[in-house]
């Protein structure tokens, strides 16, 4: 029987965006018409990174991971035929979220809906770009600035917008722990709070108003009792330090408000159709209990660890959403676990070891300060590497992975190539051609103007709002608004966190590995070292790190050079580094364009030799050309036993070193 | 100048004859003093390579070119080594004009191993500075001071009262000491008073050269020039001085001395006359480079341990 009180739905979202604006537009219509109440917007990397899409940077990542958005014609393609004050947009966007917001407050303009109408969340989230997700571009001291002024003015000129969704999401993904992803998050909030405080030019009767605009973006992972005891410690502890640290007495504005990506990189390669079960299992983690149920939420689809999904993939996610909250009676019933000692025990732990780790980061400084030595990211490295190394061992159980293997071939994946979306080559240069042919339409002097005045306005200490909303008016470019910035506040390269400790546990495969490296070592006259990067421009760094510590652990000299790499510099770091193997990794999809380019220029400096491997979310037909092209192996996510991996890459330098000789 | 570089580092016996004659000839055509070399020591966490990094690209606007051997510690488990340099160096490591080479201390933890140096050597070949970068906690100020013209220590605020480095032994060696990070004010102030009382206390090797303790940021880009002027300073005292060839000596000679030494032990030594003996042999060699005498005196050992004594 219905009952007459339910809750009104979280909102349904789909992180999506691809090829292009017109690409996207018609994805988000499609995915409204079936029922989804919100938009999610991914961006390509470029965008995200304050690139154009013809910058060196950019190839091969125009149109890959999102949409990419040069100027305000773009945006408003993206959103044609949606009305921007019904619709609730959130971006994920970070260090270029001001610039992206001001454009998405022209086109606002443009359509005729006053700003103060618009509803949303720009993700701006800068500290977890350091620590994991890698799409920074300034230093921290700068980043904070631009995020503090976002919150000064959509305080009173876009009162509903969420200006910053502090993100645990991406910690979990880094290998945090319950404990401190809670940590991790508040410490971050609490420096933008703090930010904030410290400005003359948001007076102190506004900070519950500011308060009340801070939402936070959680990743709900497979242990998912564990996950709602989570979502409620941090309900409760956000209510606590906000009234403590801050002096808000209104409730309401305490409230601990987030929306939730389930956790797309736990998802499997091996036996792709259990992720379903999985995504219902975690989303039960964020939506059970009332009192800390997630304000909107995306689910992935099952075939994220194969390539990009296709609408139909999107769909069944949406699905699954639309039953939970239309057909259960999940919506009906008050909290379930009030009272429960298991749960409230459980959120008591979590809360408490939780509060000792973030007066840990308080004590050192805050959260920027525990970016800038290095010591979040350590800890997280640390624990990632307890992880991994939990599911090789066969402590922690993934079904389909480590245990139960075998499997009855999946009608799912019968269409192999055709089962993911494939994205048309020629994206790139057509968007390439639209951002050139743009360029040349535009008021080349009100782009003058406009890029002038926000330099001034940024030097001179304003608020970089209200400029970039010009400069998107007057036609300024993605990539010129972040030249403007990256002139005056330089870039920023993060602490790796790769001097984690070193394997202790005696463990024999890792022994066996060692013994070979030993062996190779007098044959090649040197250790063998190899050279661990990421070109093009994404920034998820867990894998290539989890490689380089395993490296060493295994006796390797690695050279770990980091994310955001061209192919000209990854060639040259092995001709002058002398490497005898070289590992790039590459989450992107990118793949395709930026490895060949290093395997081009490696056989023109004669470094031919030197065995390449490449790691990734690469779909098999992708994996075979790349195969065919010169790399030797190919890791995909289902690859998740480091050791035998590193065993191999020293098998290859052996290999090499015998043909040479 | 990377083929040099693999040779110089390569064990194997017959490849490091090669590498010997290679060496011995890079040193014997190199005109007068050759590259300016100079070390950047300090503990993990003081913002080494950062400092470098800003360095480097200070010494470039003058347009003069650079090599660096960034030295990282090896793991004592498992031998092998995180080389995390070249992502703190990148704007200069992108530079046509700067060869960044990352190298692990390998057996001598925190030291300085003899592909180090040998490196060293080759990068004087072509370039006008060379810079060695490595942790050190104390032991490996002495190696690395033997190799560099110029001996920078750098230390972060509140790294600990001078005392502490007078005990480690830490402040006989070098010749300039940098409180890095001095945008966190007072607290880079009282490291530098406290260094600059420890150094008034101490002895110091070299007569008429006080070290100068500078404050430093090398995120801001604040105090950098001030930096470089003292390197200038003091290659200046070591010209005018005349220390600059004996401290080179000095340092050839601890090369052929700890290089004899591991490949031989003291029993080989013997055959020299023990370490008196070797000494009067390097001073009666004041113009032989390192690796002439190396081989030279290498197969002298080797005659003499084939005769029976």
């Amino acid at each position: 029987m219905p009952s007459a009180r339910r809750d009104r739905p979280w909102l349904f979202r789909t992180y999506s965006g691809h090829t292009s604006a017109r690409a996207s537009n018609e994805l988000y219509r499609l995915n409204l018409s079936r029922g989804q109440t919100g938009l999610s917007v991914a961006f390509d990397l470029p965008t995200q990174t304050g690139y154009d899409s013809d910058h060196p940077l950019a190839r091969g990542e125009v149109g890959k991971v999102g949409v990419p958005i040069g100027h305000v014609e773009d945006m408003q393609r993206l959103f044609e035929e949606i009305p921007l004050e019904r619709m609730n947009t959130s971006m994920t966007i970070n260090a270029t979220a001001a610039w992206l917001l001001s454009l998405y407050v022209a086109v606002a303009e443009r359509q005729g809906a006053k700003p103060e109408e618009l509803q949303g969340t720009t993700q701006n989230d800068i500290i977890k770009e350091y620590l994991s997700r890698g799409t920074y571009v300034f230093p921290p001291e700068p980043s904070m600035r631009l995020i503090s002024d976002m919150v000064a003015y959509t305080v009173d000129a876009i009162p509903k917008w969420n200006p910053i969704n502090v993100c645990s999401y991406h910690l979990q993904e880094a290998g945090a722990t319950p404990v401190q992803e809670i940590a991790y998050a508040m410490a971050n909030a609490l420096a933008v709070l703090d930010a904030v405080r410290a400005r003359d030019d948001v007076p102190r009767g506004a900070l519950p108003r500011v308060v009340a605009r801070i939402s936070f973006f959680l990743n709900a992972g497979i242990r998912f009792v564990e996950e709602t005891c989570k979502v409620r410690a941090m309900t409760e502890l956000w209510d606590e330090i906000t009234r403590e640290r801050y002096g808000v007495e209104d409730v309401k504005a305490r409230r601990f408000r987030y929306g939730v990506q389930v956790n797309s990189l736990g998802l499997t390669e091996a036996q792709p159709e259990n992720n379903v079960i999985r995504i219902v299992l975690e989303a039960l983690g964020v939506t059970l209990s009332k009192k800390a149920r997630c304000r909107a939420l995306q689910l992935p689809a099952w075939n994220e660890a194969l390539g990009l999904p296709r609408p139909w993939d999107q769909q069944w996610s949406l699905r699954i959403q639309q039953i939970l909250a239309y057909e259960t009676d999940l919506l009906e019933h008050d909290d379930l676990f009030d009272g429960s000692p298991v749960v409230e025990g459980r959120t008591r732990e979590l809360k408490e070891a939780a509060r000792q780790e973030l007066d840990r980061v308080l004590a050192l400084g805050g959260a920027v300060a525990a970016v800038e030595n290095g010591y979040m990211k350590q800890r997280l490295v640390e624990s990632n590497t307890e992880r991994v190394r939990a599911i090789e061992g066969g402590e922690v159980q993934v079904v389909g992975v480590n245990v139960f293997t075998e499997s009855e071939p999946s009608p799912l994946l019968e269409a192999g190539g055709a089962a993911i979306l494939q994205v048309d080559e020629s994206a790139e240069q057509e968007q390439i051609e639209r951002l050139r042919a743009f360029r040349s339409r535009r008021n080349g002097d009100e782009v003058r103007a406009a890029l002038r005045n926000l330099r001034d306005v940024l030097a001179g200490g304003g608020n970089v709002m209200p400029a970039s909303i010009r400069a998107a008016h007057a036609g300024v470019t993605t990539g010129e608004w972040a030249d403007a910035l990256r002139e005056l506040f330089g870039e920023y390269r993060a602490p790796t966190g790769v001097v984690a400790r070193p394997f202790s546990q005696a463990d024999e495969r890792v022994e066996a590995v060692r013994g070979r490296v030993r062996e190779l070592t007098n044959v090649l006259g040197r250790p063998p070292k190899m050279l661990v990067g990421k070109p093009g421009l994404d920034g998820h760094s867990n894998g290539a790190e989890q490689i380089a510590v395993r490296g060493r652990d295994v006796g390797l000299e690695v050279v770990y050079e980091g994310i955001r790499l061209t192919p000209e510099e990854i060639v040259r770091s092995a001709r002058d580094e002398g490497v005898h193997v070289i590992g790039l990794s590459i989450l992107s999809g990118s793949h395709g364009v930026l490895v060949v380019d290093v395997l081009d220029q490696l056989r023109k400096v004669g470094l031919h030799e030197v065995p390449v491997v490449v790691g990734g979310i690469i779909p098999e037909e992708d994996a075979e050309r790349l195969r065919a092209a010169g790399v030797q192996r190919v890791y995909t996510p289902k690859d998740f036993d480091l050791t035998r991996i590193l065993g191999e890459i020293v098998d290859l330098v052996a290999e090499s070193a015998a043909d040479r000789s | 100048m990377s083929e040099a570089l693999n040779l110089v580092d390569d064990r194997r016996p017959e490849r490091r004859e090669a590498a010997l004659a290679l060496l011995d000839g890079l040193e014997r055509q190199r005109p007068g003093p050759g590259a300016r070399r100079v070390g950047l020591t300090g503990s993990p966490g003081a913002g080494k390579s950062t400092l470098l990094d800003a360095l480097v690209r200070a010494v470039r606007r003058r347009e003069e070119t650079v090599g660096v051997v960034a030295v990282d510690p090896s793991s004592r488990v498992s031998g092998g080594a995180l080389l995390g340099d070249r992502v703190r160096m990148r704007a200069s490591a992108r530079d046509p004009g700067v060869f960044v080479r990352s190298m692990a201390a390998r057996e001598r933890l925190g030291g300085v191993a003899d592909a180090t140096r040998d490196s060293i050597v080759v990068l004087s070949t072509v370039f006008d500075w060379v810079f060695v970068e490595t942790v050190g906690v104390g032991q490996s100020e002495s190696d690395v001071a033997a190799l560099v013209d110029t001996l920078v220590f750098v230390v972060q605020p509140g790294a600990g009262d001078a005392l502490q480095f007078m005990k480690a032994g830490v402040l006989e060696h070098p010749d300039v000491f940098v409180v890095n990070k001095a945008d966190q004010g007072p607290a880079a102030q009282r490291t530098a008073s406290e260094l600059e009382a420890g150094l008034g206390l101490g002895p110091r090797p070299l007569e008429g050269w006080t070290p100068p303790v500078l404050r430093v940021s090398a995120r801001d880009g604040v105090g950098i020039e001030a930096l470089l002027e003292a390197l200038d300073a003091h290659r200046e005292h070591l010209e005018r001085s005349g220390t600059l060839t004996a401290r080179r000596r000095q340092g050839r000679d601890a090369l052929v001395r700890d290089a004899l030494a591991r490949r031989y032990g003291s029993y080989g030594l013997e055959g020299l006359g023990d370490v008196e003996g070797l000494a009067a042999r390097l001073r009666a060699e004041p113009d032989a480079s390192p690796y002439a005498l190396i081989l030279v005196l290498g197969r002298e050992i080797e005659d003499a341990l084939r005769k029976p004594r």
